[in-house]
């Protein structure tokens, strides 16, 4: 659970630990209740024959695997299930016939949730109710997964159990945001669910709708060398903090926040994030000299490794790196590699192309930018580098006490259905300076303007903007 | 966990028992002993092999990872698989990548190998691989997609077939690290995107040519007409009052992008059409900072047909992209860091792929897109303006 003081319910490394055994719904022979044989004699309800056509091929196919759900519902039984056991051949009868017509059968939303929420469950219903009764409600529960989607198997079979005791058998491992996503459970499992989700597993539900959606993280200090900050512990420590904004629709619009370790943004904070934390460092590249010559030397494969599948010949670290370099602050004399930290502006190609010999500083924090969204309405925007640089300590005072400042003016100036990417473009990036407290800097845009229609404030103006007419007709007569 | 229709709710007494605002799982309980043992102290890493990494640690220690692939629309028999592996192998540790691939931690190279071989050897009964490993170095990984006709209201395409027609033709590359740099393709089934693919190198997103069909009977009733009108960013909706005297909204038809957000608020207003939709492609996209800036995926194809079971159109014209970027670009050149270094016109002579005058922007800042420079590069394109002109 994530609650203070449940924190190791769940870990395997302590003595006591809950255990898939302490709550699980179906026995082994449930679980392992169909042969290979069954498997392959098995037909669904429907003809599905157009999609079936999607079962060869080397990519894992979702058909085989729908139909494999299906056989098992059915071998478990309607009085083992709460919802149809024949909800999956439903679902494929359904799928099979938009790809004979072309159009989804999937209703226009539908209010649904849990009390006390305003989040996290999307209500779904199909548009064939008479030909697909099994699949009259398919809604969505989005449950929070733990940072960087770490997971231990006792925890993933309880997950298990209530999406096929409560829901359809399907999930997405994982929804676009990231979270844990049960399909196609019908309205009155949406609290038991909850219940189970909540007492048993100890997690809660994520976000949808106008709120803080379910935020999400790269791997970072986890297993990578390049994070510059814990991407996993912030990320879990701000969605603590903002339990309310996530599960209470209080906001114009969604509003994201993702973490990402390193530059190479992984987890695609720049695109994809309201409010894009994006690890970097403000001292100098390490340099391993040695590594480096081994590199040279061929001893070590560039980039990890990452080029093995073809023959790109010798590695050349003037060609590749130096020239590369978008800054051109590096340089190699056949012997040492230099670099001009001042001028780098840590794009991370000499460390992703040689980590062994490089590594990112140590005096490491993050860079926060505003903004990115998908294109609607107001076209796709990418973040907007706001924040340069800011230590990351727990707890994270600096970090929560500057979302709250966008929150609360978010909440006031946003207009219905807009990203806070498109509230900064219409009311200016300098409003939004001002709202933060923070002075401008030329870091925040890619050249300076090239309109000179500049607004200034009336106390900037000596005199202020009442002029009278008559005295400037005695310096000008009509 | 409970059984029976209520479980542990008891709709007499909602607030009894309830327990609320407890946020994710936490993931210090999740991560395999190696992964603890070494948190933070991470030094570098190699790819061994497609689908095979090696952290080494400050410490030493090594972590080895096996990666596989995974469709994201996953049964609960599919994860019970997943996790029997974990047990098997991993002392029952697992986790997933953003782009919904899985991944198995072990701390010893014999054991990770065996596990990987275990892993390619595992089929659907229908024939496909159920855990390809593969999706790491210079190479495709898994596409990234949203939910289309298997659970989605607003979709001009399906999601789950489109990705696994185009992955099964680009699966070479899955299992392979040949390109000249990382592919990301991803795919979202209409412009809302919650899928994002606006800065992926190959990016399928479904597209609808029609504008809404204007349900008068209910749209009164069951929308807000202001939001309706005000959800049009084009302006292209009016309030009327129909013949029968209905409150409605007409759509100038002439002014609609067909971008379905009057949909989003209003159920009157549905896009969906057989003959309408499909998929539009956009390439050159990034979201690393590496070498070059990040960049939004651009329009390339505006438009190809739903062609139901396997997108042949698509699937065909995302592999010749693939493989003109393979043999063109630079050792490190995403394809669009490619097509900006030989020049866009030279990306279309390239592939082939026709310039048409939906390839000009005509929506808002497309100043922005056009060239005011006389940089550029002969083509057969400016060939034929300048015959057009008389100028040759």
């Amino acid at each position: 659970m994530g609650a203070p003081g449940q924190e190791k319910l769940w870990d395997k490394e302590e003595k006591e630990h809950k255990k898939y055994d302490d709550i699980r719904i179906f026995t082994d022979e449930q679980l392992k209740n169909y042969t290979d044989d069954e498997l392959k004699n098995f037909k669904v309800k429907h003809d599905i024959s157009m999609i079936e056509q999607l079962e060869s091929g080397p990519w894992p196919s979702f058909v085989s695997d729908i139909k494999r759900e299906a056989l098992h519902r059915h071998k478990l039984g309607q009085d083992n299930l709460m919802i149809p056991a024949d909800i999956c051949d439903d679902l494929l009868g359904i799928v099979e016939l938009s790809y004979k017509e072309g159009e989804t059968h999937w209703k226009h939303g539908g209010i649904v949730g849990v009390l006390g929420y305003g989040g996290g469950i999307v209500g779904r219903y199909n548009d064939q109710q008479a030909q697909f009764p099994n699949i009259a409600h398919f809604h969505t529960i989005r449950v929070n997964q733990p940072s960087a989607k770490f997971y231990t198997t006792d925890w993933l079979r309880g997950f298990c159990d209530i999406a096929e005791y409560r829901g359809s058998g399907l999930t997405n491992l994982h929804g676009s945001t990231g979270d844990l996503v049960i399909l196609g459970s019908f309205s009155d499992q949406l609290e038991p669910i909850f219940f189970d989700l909540t007492h048993d597993l100890g997690v809660d539900i994520g976000g949808s709708g106008g709120n803080l959606r379910t935020p999400s993280d790269c791997i970072g200090k986890a297993r990578c060398e390049f994070a510059c900050y814990d991407t996993m512990d912030l990320c879990y420590e701000m969605t603590m903090e903002f339990q309310d904004e996530l599960h209470r629709p209080a906001f114009p619009y969604k509003f994201k926040f993702k973490f990402d370790g390193c530059p190479n943004g992984c987890t695609a904070s720049i695109a994809r994030s309201d409010m894009a934390y994006i690890g970097t460092w403000k001292d100098d590249i390490r340099i391993n000299q040695d590594a480096v010559q081994e590199y040279v030397a061929g001893k070590i494969p560039v980039d990890g490794g990452a080029f093995a599948g073809r023959d790109w010949g010798k590695f050349d670290i003037q060609s590749e790196i130096i020239d590369l370099c978008p800054t051109k602050c590096m340089k190699w004399d056949g012997k040492k590699l230099s670099i001009n930290n001042a001028e780098c502006n840590r794009c991370m190609h000499c460390i992703d192309a040689m980590p062994e010999a490089l590594r990112v500083g140590k005096d490491q924090g993050l860079s926060i930018l505003f903004g990115a969204k998908a294109p609607i309405l107001e076209g796709a925007q990418m973040g907007c580098l706001t924040i340069p640089f800011m230590y990351v300590n727990k707890p994270y005072d600096s970090q929560k006490n500057l979302v709250r400042k966008v929150f609360d003016w978010w909440i006031e100036e946003g207009k219905n259905r807009e990203r806070i990417g498109e509230t900064i473009q219409r009311v200016s990036l300098k409003t939004f300076c001002e709202v933060l407290g923070i002075p401008p800097m030329p870091q925040m845009v890619k050249e300076p303007r090239s309109n000179p229609y500049v607004f200034f404030k009336e106390s900037e103006v000596p005199g202020g903007w009442d002029r009278d007419i008559n005295a400037y007709r005695t310096r000008h007569p009509r | 966990m409970s059984k029976g229709k209520l479980g542990y709710y008891d709709p007499k007494k909602p607030q009894a028992g309830r327990i609320t605002d407890i946020g994710p799982s936490h993931y210090g309980q999740m991560l395999p002993p190696v992964i603890r043992r070494n948190y933070g102290k991470w030094a570098s890493h190699r790819i061994l092999e497609p689908g095979l990494l090696v952290h080494v640690s400050e410490t030493g220690e090594k972590a080895f990872t096996v990666r596989a692939a995974a469709p994201r629309l996953i049964s609960v028999e599919h994860i019970r698989e997943i996790c029997d592996i974990a047990d098997k192998h991993c002392n029952g540790y697992v986790r997933f990548t953003t782009r919904n691939n899985i991944e198995f931690i072990l701390d010893d190279e014999a054991k990770a190998k065996a596990l990987k071989k275990e892993l390619d050897g595992k089929k659907h009964i229908g024939g496909s691989f159920k855990f390809p490993t593969g999706g790491t170095g210079m190479g495709m990984s898994n596409i990234v997609h949203t939910q289309g006709w298997v659970h989605c209201h607003t979709p001009a395409t399906d999601a789950s077939g489109p990705v696994k027609a185009t992955a099964d033709v680009l699966f070479d590359e899955f299992k392979n690290m040949r390109l000249p740099a990382k592919l990301r393709i991803a795919l979202a089934c209409c412009l809302n995107m919650c899928g994002a693919v606006h800065c992926s190198d190959i990016a399928l997103l479904g597209y609808h040519r029609k504008p809404p069909a204007i349900d008068h009977e209910v749209l009164g009733k069951v929308c807000e007409i202001p939001l309706v009108v005000a959800a049009c960013p084009l302006y292209a909706i009016k309030p009327i009052t129909t013949e029968e005297g209905k409150k409605s909204v007409s759509v100038n038809n002439e002014k609609c992008m067909y971008c379905g957000n009057c949909y989003t608020m209003c159920l009157g207003l549905p896009l969906a059409d057989r003959e309408g939709d499909g998929i539009a492609i956009l390439v050159g996209g990034k979201i690393s900072n590496r070498i070059s800036m990040p960049k939004f995926s651009k329009v390339i194809i505006p438009w190809l047909p739903n062609n139901m079971p396997r997108w042949p159109e698509v699937t065909n014209v995302v592999k010749h992209i693939v493989e003109v970027w393979a043999k063109d670009a630079n050792k490190y050149e995403r394809i669009g860091d490619w097509a900006g270094r030989i020049g866009w016109e030279r990306f279309f002579e390239k592939t082939g792929i026709p310039f048409t005058e939906k390839s000009l922007d005509d929506y808002r800042l497309a100043v922005d897109t056009y060239r005011t420079s006389t940089q550029f590069k002969y083509t057969d394109h400016a060939w034929a303006v300048s015959k057009a002109v008389g100028g040759i």
